[in-house]
């Protein structure tokens, strides 16, 4: 039977309504003439409020809401990839077909390709005992992504049909299952999960593998690991956006899960026209084969902005599930946020800290919590994980508002971006005296085993020059360099050096947009090479600027642009020049690192 | 007959307003109000004035009234609920009018011929549906050309202060804005959020004297006209801007000034709903409702016409981090920072373009599409230039002696860069060329080997030593 109540109230986002029996928080229900989609987001007696995820205009009290008994969910099943969706994962390509370049109201438009006949390798037989997140078939959903469609939430049984079919559509039957309770299910490719609901697994695994994203301040300095999570606050300008699409491009993820959240339209576009193009340095196929992209852009309406992070988590999950290394970038948590704010105080809720909801600090929890490694349901468990990188806006560019504050209360990575930097055309804008990484014992053995016996010596090094650096620009400031020894002023330029030769990356050159991480430990390593000659140097009373003006500095500073097949035997050849030109000023060479 | 948003058409007509607080009506006793609808205010006075349904309920609505409440009453006052959204005729015809800041001509002459209402608030452009902007403006300024270059199809705002020379700036751009290779000149739509009239003038005045005033459609509300008629007026402009580039194919510059007083309005609004204030009292959807203006920009796939909007706006206290410019500069692509110590000093335009970004520079520039030098030339100049002017904090403390010879070059650099470089006049217009050239000129007064932005082929074929004679032009 149908639940029909009857709208009572209209305030922007926000619907009033009354009559609707038996209506459950977070259900989603259809307001108003032209049926437009919303949530139920406070229940009081016989009235509901009601946030509505498109423009409410012209909707007038008395018009028709309908309750659909089912909470707000996604559509999960093979066909995601490569998709772009609104937040309410209806896919943009489809609205433009329905209504043209602007989006209006009241479209329908169904998640997943529905007639599309995908070739299913069946993995089970008649008389198999399954459970819940078995896998029953799987199908090429890309040339690098095989789709593995697992038994569905809350089903188990023994299998009592196959359907001998090789090519099937989402819809059509796959196997059907008895149940214990003998009943008798049909399985296809495509179910539906409530998007607020972490998805279960069987239990969580610490992280023991780095996320390896190609650039070299986050590979070598403040490294996240594959299911951890890290936060990206910076003002407007700091390259946040640039940054999550470099993240989104080099990150050796199986699965990137992209959520443009209340940001720019531009920036969406941006990657629609350049992932296609650019190619999975692992697989040599194009990104947008391993991508999903959400776009709620800041004209969009701002409660399906809200949902868009819940939507994108739960297809991300879907894919842990399968087994896969899933990273998620949401930018930005702050308009995410922002629309929980704008929510709230349409509810006459008592506000928190500067508007928003007292409630914040939980929902940022919640959602970063559903990142992790974990162990996966079903009789084999795989393994996945999520890794989630939020970026975050704070206004002004302060640090100590709400937002920037709970989020660093959860996350075990803080990528700060300094406005001064940004002004001064140093990207990635990061901030090495702010930032901080707390995965280093977790990923001490594969940085060791994997990558180099001494890499978190050459990064302690390098951070202490730093730290030693801006302790004596501090002095500089006060009473001028000439206060400075000669072991000092070396120091300036090493760090120099380390700043502008290893950690200043473009994102825009062909090659430095992406740097190996061994390519990265070799750079840092020829840097700590040449200071040791220098320092030497320095000992035998040879001036500094002399030092730091020898032919081979010209070639350190060209390394980012060797090309991937060269650079090791260049980068050998640039450290044997170090120890030519050191000794041609009578310093030996020194042995060791 | 020519409609204004002030439509004239049957609708409910009520005289059972409750209470007038501010600009809000709290209309009782109403039935089958729509959300958002265009309201008609008849004063005792018999004038009429224009609203928007901001709340509604089954028995009351809260009216928004753009001129104002003085004068109304509660007994007299009628309020006639239209049925309709806020619309906006459009038309070509436009071109060459002088609008009030809700669409309705003001210039005396014969009312236009509509070609189509539009809803004022317009439609999100599916980002599916959209096209990177990528065709460099040249704008003539040096500052921006070549260190921050704006795109057709951007959203670049101006941020400056009180008693800056914003205006003659944008009045130089529209008077300069060309796309090499492109003969089309842009259509200019013009929007005054409560600037005076003499601002207004100046603005007129000059697109007199160029001739573009054929070519532009001015909407003004100024100074003394109704504050919350703000709200409407940026969003008549882009109604107009995008029926000219979305159906006509039109390349459209929409300036917008000044941005602070609409944010301005925007608070008188919701103090008066007794909202739950954000930052400085500011609303806390004041980034939707700015993003619902300057999103309102670019260009889509398979439409020929572009929309480039330069908001202006004034910072209070030259507050970068004040809600306003800071919820801005996270919406637009960028922004020109107008610097009060640039303008004390006597530089025109005093644009700092260290804090200035165009962030759809990196792909509308380079070979075949400004010069193959322009990025690594750019770069160059700005690490100088932030190199010098951080010496020049140092020199304050320690004195000029106490710095090494390299240090004194990016000094001398930082000196010239801001009077050759970044210095012009109202009237000169920079090719891409001169522009790129005057920094070479200034780029050979450093070693070579400090030139590490720009790629070696790059220096070899483009620096001025390499090049036989000295290029350029610097004055």
């Amino acid at each position: 039977m149908e639940r029909i109540g009857k709208i009572t109230e209209i305030s922007g986002p926000v619907v009033k309504a009354v009559g609707l029996h038996g209506a459950k928080m977070y259900e989603a229900v259809r307001v108003g003439e032209e049926e437009l989609i919303g949530e139920i987001i406070l229940v009081r007696g016989n009235e509901v409020t009601i946030q509505v995820y498109e423009r409410t205009e012209g909707l007038r009290p008395g018009e028709k809401v309908i309750g659909t008994g089912e909470m707000l969910s996604a559509t999960l099943g093979p066909g995601l990839i490569g998709m772009i969706y609104d937040g309410i994962q209806r896919p943009l390509p489809e609205i433009a077909k329905a209504v043209g370049d602007f989006i209006s109201r009241g479209v329908e438009a169904t998640p997943l390709p529905m007639d599309k006949k995908w070739k299913m390798k069946k993995l089970v037989k008649v008389g198999d005992r399954v459970e819940e997140g078995d896998i029953i078939a799987v199908t090429q959903e890309t040339k690098t992504i095989e789709h593995r469609i697992m038994v569905p939430p809350g089903i188990r049984g023994k299998i009592v049909e196959v359907n001998e079919e090789d090519k099937l559509t989402v819809k059509d039957t796959i196997v059907k299952i008895k149940t214990p309770e003998g009943k008798v299910v049909e399985i296809c490719a495509v179910h539906k999960w409530p998007v607020r609901r972490p998805r279960r697994f069987k239990r969580r695994l610490p992280p023991t593998t780095p996320l390896i994203t190609g650039q070299r301040i986050i590979d070598v300095f403040f490294f996240i690991a594959k299911g951890g999570v890290a936060a990206i606050p910076g003002g407007f300008g700091t390259g946040k956006t640039v940054m999550q699409h470099q993240l989104a491009q080099w990150a050796d993820a199986d699965i990137i899960v992209y959520i443009g959240c209340g940001e720019r339209g531009n920036e969406m576009t941006e990657v629609l026209e350049r992932f296609p193009e650019l190619k999975d340095p692992r697989t040599g196929r194009p990104l947008m084969e391993r991508t999903i992209l959400i776009a709620n852009t800041s004209n969009m309406p701002v409660a399906a902005r809200e949902a868009s992070i819940y939507t994108g988590i739960t297809i991300a999950e879907y894919y842990r599930d399968m087994g896969y290394d899933v990273a998620l970038m949401a930018d930005s948590t702050s308009r995410w946020a922002e629309a929980l704010r704008e929510i709230s105080s349409r509810l006459e809720e008592m506000p928190g800290e500067e508007g928003y909801p007292a409630y914040l600090a939980a929902k940022i929890a919640e959602f970063y919590e559903r990142a992790g490694v974990v162990e996966t349901l079903g009789s084999k468990p795989r393994v996945g994980s999520i890794s989630v990188v939020g970026a975050v806006s704070p206004q002004g560019g302060d640090f100590s508002e709400p937002v920037t504050q709970n989020t660093l209360r959860v996350v075990k990575v803080f990528w700060a971006l300094d406005t001064e930097l940004a002004y001064r055309r140093h990207f990635p804008a990061i901030n090495w005296m702010r930032s901080y990484t707390l995965y280093t014992e977790a990923l001490k053995k594969y940085f060791e085993e994997k990558v180099d016996r001494n890499f978190l010596e050459y990064r302690k090094k390098a951070l202490s020059l730093l730290a030693k650096e801006a302790e004596l620009l501090e002095i500089v400031r006060v009473v001028g360099p000439d206060a400075l020894s000669p072991r000092e002023k070396e120091i300036l330029e090493i760090a120099r050096m380390i700043r502008e030769d290893f950690l200043m990356q473009s994102a825009f050159h062909e090659i430095d947009t992406y740097c190996p991480i061994k390519k990265s430990v070799l750079m840092l390593k020829t840097i700590l090479h040449f200071h040791k000659h220098a320092m030497e140097a320095v000992k035998k009373g040879i001036g500094v600027d002399k030092i730091f003006s020898l032919p081979v500095t010209v070639k350190i500073s060209r390394m980012k642009e060797l090309p991937y097949d060269v650079y090791e035997k260049e980068i050998a050849l640039i450290n044997e020049e170090i120890d030519k030109e050191f000794s041609e000023m009578g310093v030996p060479t020194c042995i060791g690192e | 007959m020519y409609r204004g948003v002030n439509v004239v058409r049957a609708g409910k007509m009520y005289k059972t307003i409750e209470s007038i607080q501010g600009p809000l009506l709290f209309v009782k006793r109403t039935h089958d109000i729509a959300f958002g609808e265009y309201v008609r205010i008849v004063a005792p006075d018999g004038s009429e004035r224009r609203g928007q349904v901001l709340e509604v309920a089954q028995n009351y609505a809260l009216i928004q009234v753009f001129e104002g409440t003085e004068g109304l009453n509660a007994a007299d006052t009628k309020v006639i609920f239209t049925g309709e959204t806020l619309e906006v005729p459009v038309s070509t015809d436009l071109l060459g009018r002088i609008l009030d800041g809700s669409g309705h001509p003001i210039d005396g002459l014969p009312d236009p011929i509509p070609e189509d209402f539009r809803d004022v608030n317009g439609a999100p452009i599916n980002p599916y549906c959209r096209e990177y902007p990528r065709e460099p403006i040249q704008t003539g300024i040096s500052a921006i050309d070549g260190m921050n270059t704006l795109v057709r199809g951007q959203k670049l705002p101006l941020f400056s202060g009180f008693g800056l020379p914003h205006n003659l700036i944008a009045a130089q751009i529209l008077r300069q804005a060309t796309v090499p290779g492109k003969p089309e000149a842009f259509v200019i739509v013009f929007a005054a959020m409560g600037i005076t009239s003499d601002e207004a003038r100046f603005f007129i005045e000059d697109l007199r004297k160029s001739g573009a005033i054929e070519r532009t459609v001015c909407v003004l509300n100024l100074a003394d006209d109704p504050a919350i008629e703000r709200l409407l007026t940026p969003r008549v402009a882009l109604t107009i801007a995008e029926h000219l580039a979305f159906d006509h194919d039109f390349h459209v510059m929409v300036l917008l000034t000044d941005m602070t007083n609409y944010a301005e309005a925007l608070r008188q609004i919701s103090a008066a709903r007794e909202e739950v204030p954000g930052r400085r009292g500011y609303p806390g959807y004041m980034y939707s409702d700015l993003a619902s203006i300057y999103e309102r920009a670019g260009r889509i796939r398979g439409r020929k016409g572009t929309i480039t909007q330069m908001p202006i706006l004034t910072m209070p206290h030259d507050d970068i981090t004040h809600p306003i410019p800071d919820l801005t500069g996270y919406i637009t692509e960028g922004q020109i920072i107008i610097d009060r110590e640039l303008h004390k000093r006597g530089i025109y335009p005093p644009i700092n373009v260290l804090p200035s970004l165009s962030r759809l520079m990196k792909e509308g520039i380079g070979k075949g599409l400004t010069r193959e030098d322009h990025r690594g030339v750019s770069d160059q100049l700005y690490y100088a230039y932030a190199e010098g002017r951080s010496l020049r904090e140092l020199v304050a403390i320690v004195g000029e002696e106490a710095l090494s010879p390299r240090d004194r070059r990016y000094l001398e650099f930082a000196d010239r860069f801001e009077k050759e470089f970044v210095s012009q006049d109202f009237y000169e217009n920079r090719t891409f060329e001169e522009t790129l050239d005057i920094g070479w000129d200034l780029l050979a007064m450093l070693p070579e080997e400090e030139l590490k932005r720009i790629p070696s082929d790059i220096i070899k074929k483009w620096h001025p030593k390499y090049r036989g004679s000295k290029v350029g032009s610097s004055s």
